[in-house]
């Protein structure tokens, strides 16, 4: 054939207008796809980056100080006013929204007023009898709104302020009214004037408790409506105190009537147990406080005392019981304060939290459980003389030289402090410091426990356990199956197992949780028995395989051995299970878990350490095995070759050459299953009872962090204080699992390198 | 002997073996959880043999009847300590669970009887066992029909005469009725009552819209009060016939006398099915069993998740995956080609790379946390002040559901898609991607037409691998949508058809919430073992195509890199 070289250019234009265009066309398609994908990659990594910052963004304001600054209202700020009404101030108090404020004075003049102006809205004289003054004021307690007026004459007048909110033409409108808890007559409380006043009770039952110095008289009031006529019956019981020895400063009496604290005028604190009405018994006179105690007020709920000093010394006391079973009282903790005298305390409403004023003119936020002081702000100049809270404690109203200042707090988490996540906490009601983690209650007043301790211990145990299962099982699989293991069989096995590692959590939970956990409490001493017998039966088995005759070992090929076992195991745990009645009846007389309990005196839960073990082992063993499988495999041949050719044993080239090699991929394995381990949740929530407590007994439950999230999530309202730590607990999981698995890639990428040289 | 036994440790070999022994342990653990959910979940639906007997216990004979369903061991001593009176010759007595029904006649569906005890065991053919749809299984005989409360048929006796056929086949006759007018009911309450239901909400969504708007035009008002005239009219129309079909479907009832001689009566209308299962043959049996497993996969749940079907968490499950697939396959391989093919590798890169491998071992309760605060309060709440101001205060996005749940785990799988379609780019060799940009195709073209076609089977492995594990995911479901019972699916034939705000049912879920949530879980256990089985097998089915397609994947460039 003849091929004949033309130089004639084939009638095709590659630079048409058209074929331009086109170009032109794909390049800036090209372009677009560029700066497309571009954009798409990076927001992708961006969203996922985004999970990290947004745990950071929910969890930071926890940890942001309080401030103070002057309230604004339309947007002009509040400037401090007189103080409406005459005398002096006996007690002051803001309603719900802090747009009204109560003052009582020491002439009986109730006074409801604007607390942005100052501008009375309602006032109200008490009706004293006759020529009588007003010689104490009392405080049953802030969430109450009760207080009452002790009388010159020795009787004494109750009050209750209420609010009520209208909505005439959609505007809110706030109407105060004084209510009379106990009719609008005086009561008779003791013969003499009533120098010391203080009260308690609510709804039907009273405590009053007042007179003066050596003069003190209790009176307990219970209100019963009579079927018939409607009308409110009061029944009171008067009983003499004892004289306490000291000068009273004030009383406080607890809401159950059940203890008086008398505060003396030189530090020292009388502890009075009212529990038998008609027997009050001194326990306790103590020297409270190194100088004049200068406020002394109950804490929200009422169990604990809150003191404060010419010093500017505050503590905080509650009554412990001792050893013995005696309640003594206890200084719990003090606060870091100034050195000015403390002049007023202002408890909040809500919280176990309180605001102090001191004679330097300073304001201090505190919270009790967490025990810091989340502001200090000067307020005022040196002759502040009361300080109150609105309920939300979101504003606060300060008295000084006759003019009132309204400030605005943002306080919106003071119950977290570093000692309170993480330290032990001495709680209201408890017998020492511990950790706690109760996040809520049904009561008002419960002080909520934060202390992540108990979580992190639990998350932790149930790792730890689950790893004693799986990294032995995991890693001697892996070596079997990379270095011993026949190449066909191997190929099959190793599918198999990873397979496993996709298996939903949920159902290994569930049959942890249904299954396994009951038959454990049934075979507990079948499942010790297991422990030993597998090891010892392989053993066996193998050391008699090795005393066959080669005809029936070259039956199987090199490499099947543990198809081989598989029956000798399931034998062995057969047996063991078969035998744990007889066993139990033999050695524990019929029931294992009764002997834990009572002769060791071990607690037993039927959802325990051991169950979560085996389950979360299971789950986690697939993900060791799987990298510890391809780390030995790795190894380069001509390493172990070499050490064979020099007359090891294949079990010497194994520990001596290929496991050194391959160690950092066994630790990163090991690393990547604990991080498995520490964030499951559906095993962890499904099979123990979820208790936070703090025990390594394996045969107790625990709780684990991501388990109290699935828990409590739901339910926490968003943006509390509960909902930040769940996030804190999140962020916490986060950055463990993350650091471990960073350190465990890190350390497999160097591995690959590494091999890449040899 | 071959070899002495220092030899023999001398050698290694025992260690050898325990090696063995851990990869055998690790082999029967997984063979026997599959085998015991397999055993578990399929033979919920055998119809087993229904034992009846004389149960004596402290001189007092009682007739029980009921399918055994575990039996055990226990040691006599024990009983005698808790008062029985055994003979103590044996050490162990055995023990039996009976499945005996009737929770309205007994209070409680199972009761725990000795063998030594239970006296007169026979399976009598003539037993019968009916589901209903409240309380349980019944057990017992049948004895009467009445119609309209007046008997029309009845037998007395036990055996399996022709008297008693005749019954039994004229109650099959009657129950099939029932069950067809059941289905004109259910078509009503949920199809027709629910779209007018709908409709309704949807126009008061629009008035509200319009009032919030402060839209004076009256005669927009006017239309949406006309359509709800016309919508309650029909909605009166459909009570009315449900009415009738109610008075239809209870006009027949039995009477059957259960063990301990009470005669009870049962409304037809309650009843699911009715069989003799000591009466039928194997042929019968598995129809019988293959008829309960279609009512499983594809009937509502009755009872509270405890009996029925969990056709709603197989479709909440399918949805939520699809969606979660269709958000993280473009994304996932977006992110994929630009790391590998588009930015420049370097320490940045490496970094990232690192970031994304590790984020797949972040537990998933943390993707859960931040989508329950990122996607649910915070997207969610911002697209309700937006969009839906008019159905305020109630949330319409501002609440877990399907959308939130499908991006929560679309995040959460999204490091598994990228990190296969990573792999998949990177065995594509070099130069086929030269050849290609020196045939003169741009980068795009290159990426388009050579580079994914090829990885394309990476990227598949990728997304069923991100499937499988979002399938079985619960712990973040928990926090942004799933439900133990959704009142509809999220796809239905109302405007606009698939309602993403909707909260929906998930198999995961219904494992955990009918195992430990619910009031009776003995009796709901075997349900939970077969949703569990379910589960599996789809995982397992995924994962095995993952796997499969990988390595076809590996053979298919093993031949290019020659």
């Amino acid at each position: 054939m003849n091929i004949e070289n033309s130089s004639v250019i084939p009638d095709l234009d590659f630079d048409s207008p058209s074929a331009r265009r086109g170009r032109k066309f794909r390049a800036i398609k090209d372009k677009m796809a560029t700066v497309g994908i571009g954009l798409g990659g990076v927001s992708v990594i961006v969203a996922i980056l985004l999970i990290f910052f947004y745990l950071l963004y929910e969890v930071i304001p926890m940890f942001r100080s309080a401030e103070v600054q002057p309230w604004e209202q339309n947007g002009q700020v509040v400037e401090p006013y007189a103080v409406p009404g005459a005398g002096n101030t006996l007690y002051m108090a803001m309603e719900e929204q802090a747009e009204i404020g109560l003052r009582v004075t020491d002439l009986g003049e109730m006074l409801f007023f604007s607390t942005t102006s100052g501008e009375v809205i309602k006032s109200i004289q008490a009706a004293l009898p006759g020529e009588t003054t007003i010689s104490s004021f009392a405080l049953a307690s802030e969430n109450s709104h009760t207080f009452a007026l002790g009388l010159s004459n020795g009787q004494a007048l109750v009050f209750k302020h209420e609010y009520k909110s209208t909505y005439p033409d959609g505007v809110r409108v706030i109407l105060p009214t004084i209510t009379y808890p106990l009719g609008d007559q005086p009561i008779d409380v003791a013969s003499t004037a009533l120098e010391h006043l203080t009260i308690s009770g609510n709804e039907g039952s009273y405590a009053l408790i007042g007179g003066n110095q050596g003069n003190l008289k209790a009176v307990f009031i219970s209100q019963t409506e009579n079927l018939f006529t409607g009308e409110v019956e009061l029944e009171q019981s008067t009983t003499a105190l004892p004289d306490l020895g000291i000068k009273i400063k004030k009383m406080l009496v607890m809401p159950d009537f059940t203890w008086l604290f008398v505060a003396g005028q030189n530090g020292k604190m009388a502890v009075v147990n009212m529990r038998d009405h008609n027997d009050p018994v001194i326990t306790q006179v103590l020297n409270a406080s190194s100088s004049k105690i200068t406020t002394f007020d109950l804490l929200l709920g009422g169990n604990a005392i809150l003191l404060g000093n010419e010093k500017g010394e505050v503590s905080q006391w509650f009554l412990v019981r001792d050893e013995q079973g005696a309640w003594q009282m206890t200084k719990i903790r003090s606060f870091e304060t100034g050195n000015s005298a403390i002049v007023d305390l202002a408890i909040e409403h809500r919280r176990k939290g309180f605001a102090t004023i001191d004679a330097a003119g300073d304001l201090r936020l505190y919270n009790t459980t967490a025990n810091v002081n989340v502001l200090v702000q000067k307020v005022a100049q040196a002759n502040a003389s009361m300080i109150t809270m609105g309920p939300r404690a979101n504003a606060t109203l300060i008295e000084e030289d006759g003019k009132l200042t309204l400030l605005h707090i943002d306080n919106e988490h003071p119950e977290v402090s570093w000692s309170s996540l993480w330290g032990q906490v001495w709680y209201e009601g408890y017998e020492e410091p511990e950790y706690v983690w109760q996040s809520s209650a049904a009561n008002n007043d419960f002080e909520p426990k934060f202390s992540l301790m108990p979580l992190a211990f639990g998350t932790l145990k149930a790792a730890f356990y689950a790893m004693i299962l799986a990294t032995p099982l995991a890693i001697c699989g892996a070596i079997y199956t990379a270095y011993f293991m026949a190449p066909s069989l191997r190929r099959k096995v190793k599918p198999f197992i990873e397979l496993m590692e996709a298996l939903p959590t949920v159902i290994l939970g569930f049959l942890a949780g249904l299954w396994l956990a009951p038959f454990m409490e049934e075979n507990l001493p079948g499942i010790f028995v297991t422990l030993l017998l597998i090891p010892l039966s392989v053993l066996a088995f193998s050391f008699g395989w090795a005393q066959m005759p080669k005809q029936v070992r070259w039956l199987v090929p090199e490499g099947w051995d543990a198809i081989l076992l598989i029956p000798v195991i399931a034998l062995a745990t057969w047996f063991s299970i078969a035998i744990s009645p007889s066993l139990e009846l033999v050695l524990f007389d019929g029931n294992m878990r009764h002997w834990l309990t009572n002769d060791l005196g071990i607690a037993y839960d039927q959802r325990n350490a051991m169950v979560i073990g085996i389950a979360m082992g299971f789950a986690v063993i697939p993900t060791i095995f799987s990298i510890t499988e391809d780390a030995i495999f790795a190894v380069p041949k001509h390493l172990s070759y070499g050490s064979l050719a020099l007359g090891a044993t294949p079990w010497q080239t194994l520990t001596r050459v290929v496991m050194p090699t391959a160690s950092p991929g066994i630790f990163s394995a090991v690393m990547i299953g604990m991080g498995r381990a520490v964030g499951e949740t559906m095993i962890v929530l499904m099979a123990t009872g979820n208790t936070p407590i703090m025990d390594a007994n394996i045969f107790e439950g625990m709780r684990t962090l991501a388990a109290n999230i699935a828990v409590e999530m739901p339910e926490s309202e968003v943006g509390s204080t509960h909902y930040r730590i769940l996030f804190l607990a999140a962020f916490v999981l986060f950055m463990f699992t993350f650091a471990v698995n960073t350190l465990a890639e890190v350390i497999r990428q160097r591995l690959r390198n590494k091999y890449g040289s040899l | 002997m071959n070899i002495s036994v220092k030899e023999w440790f001398k050698s290694g070999s025992p260690w050898v073996w325990m090696n063995a022994g851990a990869v055998a342990i690790s082999l029967i653990m997984v063979v026997g959880l599959l085998g015991l959910i397999a055993v578990r979940g399929l033979s919920h639906f055998w119809p087993a043999d229904v034992v009846q007997g004389v149960y004596t216990l402290d001189g007092q004979p009682r007739t029980l009847a009921g399918e055994i369903v575990e039996s055990n061991e226990v040691l006599t001593k024990q009983l005698i300590e808790a008062g029985m009176k055994l003979p103590e010759e044996n050490e162990f007595s055995t023990r039996h669970l009976l499945k005996i029904g009737n929770r309205d006649v007994y209070g409680s569906d199972f009761a725990w009887a000795l063998e030594h005890y239970f006296t007169e065991q026979h399976r009598p053919e003539m037993l019968l066992v009916a589901e209903r749809r409240e309380w349980g299984n019944l057990y017992g005989y049948l004895r009467s029909i009445k119609e309209s409360g007046t008997e029309v048929a009845r037998y007395d006796g036990n055996d399996k005469s022709a008297q008693y056929l005749a019954l039994w086949d004229n109650l099959q006759q009657r129950i099939q009725r029932a069950l067809e007018i059941h289905e004109d009911i259910l078509e009503i309450e949920k199809h027709e009552i629910g779209t007018i239901n709908y409709e309704l909400e949807r126009l008061r969504l629009k008035e509200r819209g319009l009032q919030l708007k402060e839209v004076k035009e009256q005669s927009l008002y006017d239309a949406i009060t006309q359509r709800r005239k016309e919508l309650d009219a029909d909605y009166e129309g459909l009570q009315q016939r449900l009415i009738d079909l109610y008075s239809e479907i209870n006009r027949d009832s039995m009477t059957v006398e259960v063990a301990g001689g009470k005669i009870v009566d049962v409304q037809l209308a309650k009843l699911v099915r009715i069989f003799r299962p000591n009466d039928m043959n194997v042929g019968q049996k598995i129809v019988h069993y293959f008829a309960k497993l279609w009512e499983f996969v594809s009937d509502d749940p009755r009872e509270a998740n405890t009996e029925g079907g969990i056709f709603p968490a197989i479709f909440g499950t399918v949805m939520m995956v699809l969606l979660m697939s269709l958000l993280v396959t473009p994304f996932g391989v977006i992110a994929a080609v630009y790391l590998r093919e588009y930015a420049k590798q370097g320490f940045v890169t490496r970094l990232i790379r690192i970031a994304v491998n590790n984020l797949a071992g972040v537990p998933s309760i943390v993707y859960g946390v931040f989508g329950l605060g990122f996607f649910v309060y915070f997207l969610g709440g911002n697209i309700d002040d937006l969009f839906f101001a008019a159905a305020k205060p109630s949330p319409t996005f501002g609440t877990p559901g399907l959308l939130w749940a499908s991006l929560t785990l679309a995040l959460l799988t999204v490091p598994v898609v990228i990190v296969a379609t990573e792999e998949g780019l990177s065995r594509i060799p070099r130069a086929v991607r030269e050849g290609s940009l020196a045939l003169g195709a741009t980068k795009f073209e290159t990426l388009m037409k050579v580079v994914l076609p090829m990885a394309s089977p990476a990227m598949m492995t990728g997304v069923i691998l991100a499937i499988a594990r979002a399938a079985g995911e619960v712990a973040p479901l928990m926090l942004v949508g799933v439900v133990k019972l959704a009142p509809s699916l999220p796809l239905d034939g109302n405007y606009p058809f698939i309602h993403l705000d909707q909260k929906f049912m998930h198999l995961g879920f219904h494992i955990y919430d009918v195992g430990f949530q619910s009031p009776n879980v003995e009796a709901a256990r075997p349900l939970v073992y077969a949703t569990a089985l379910l589960l599996v097998l789809v995982i397992a089915l995924l994962n095995m195509s993952a796997i499969a397609i990988r390595n076809h994947l590996r053979e298919k460039y093993k031949a290019l890199e020659m």
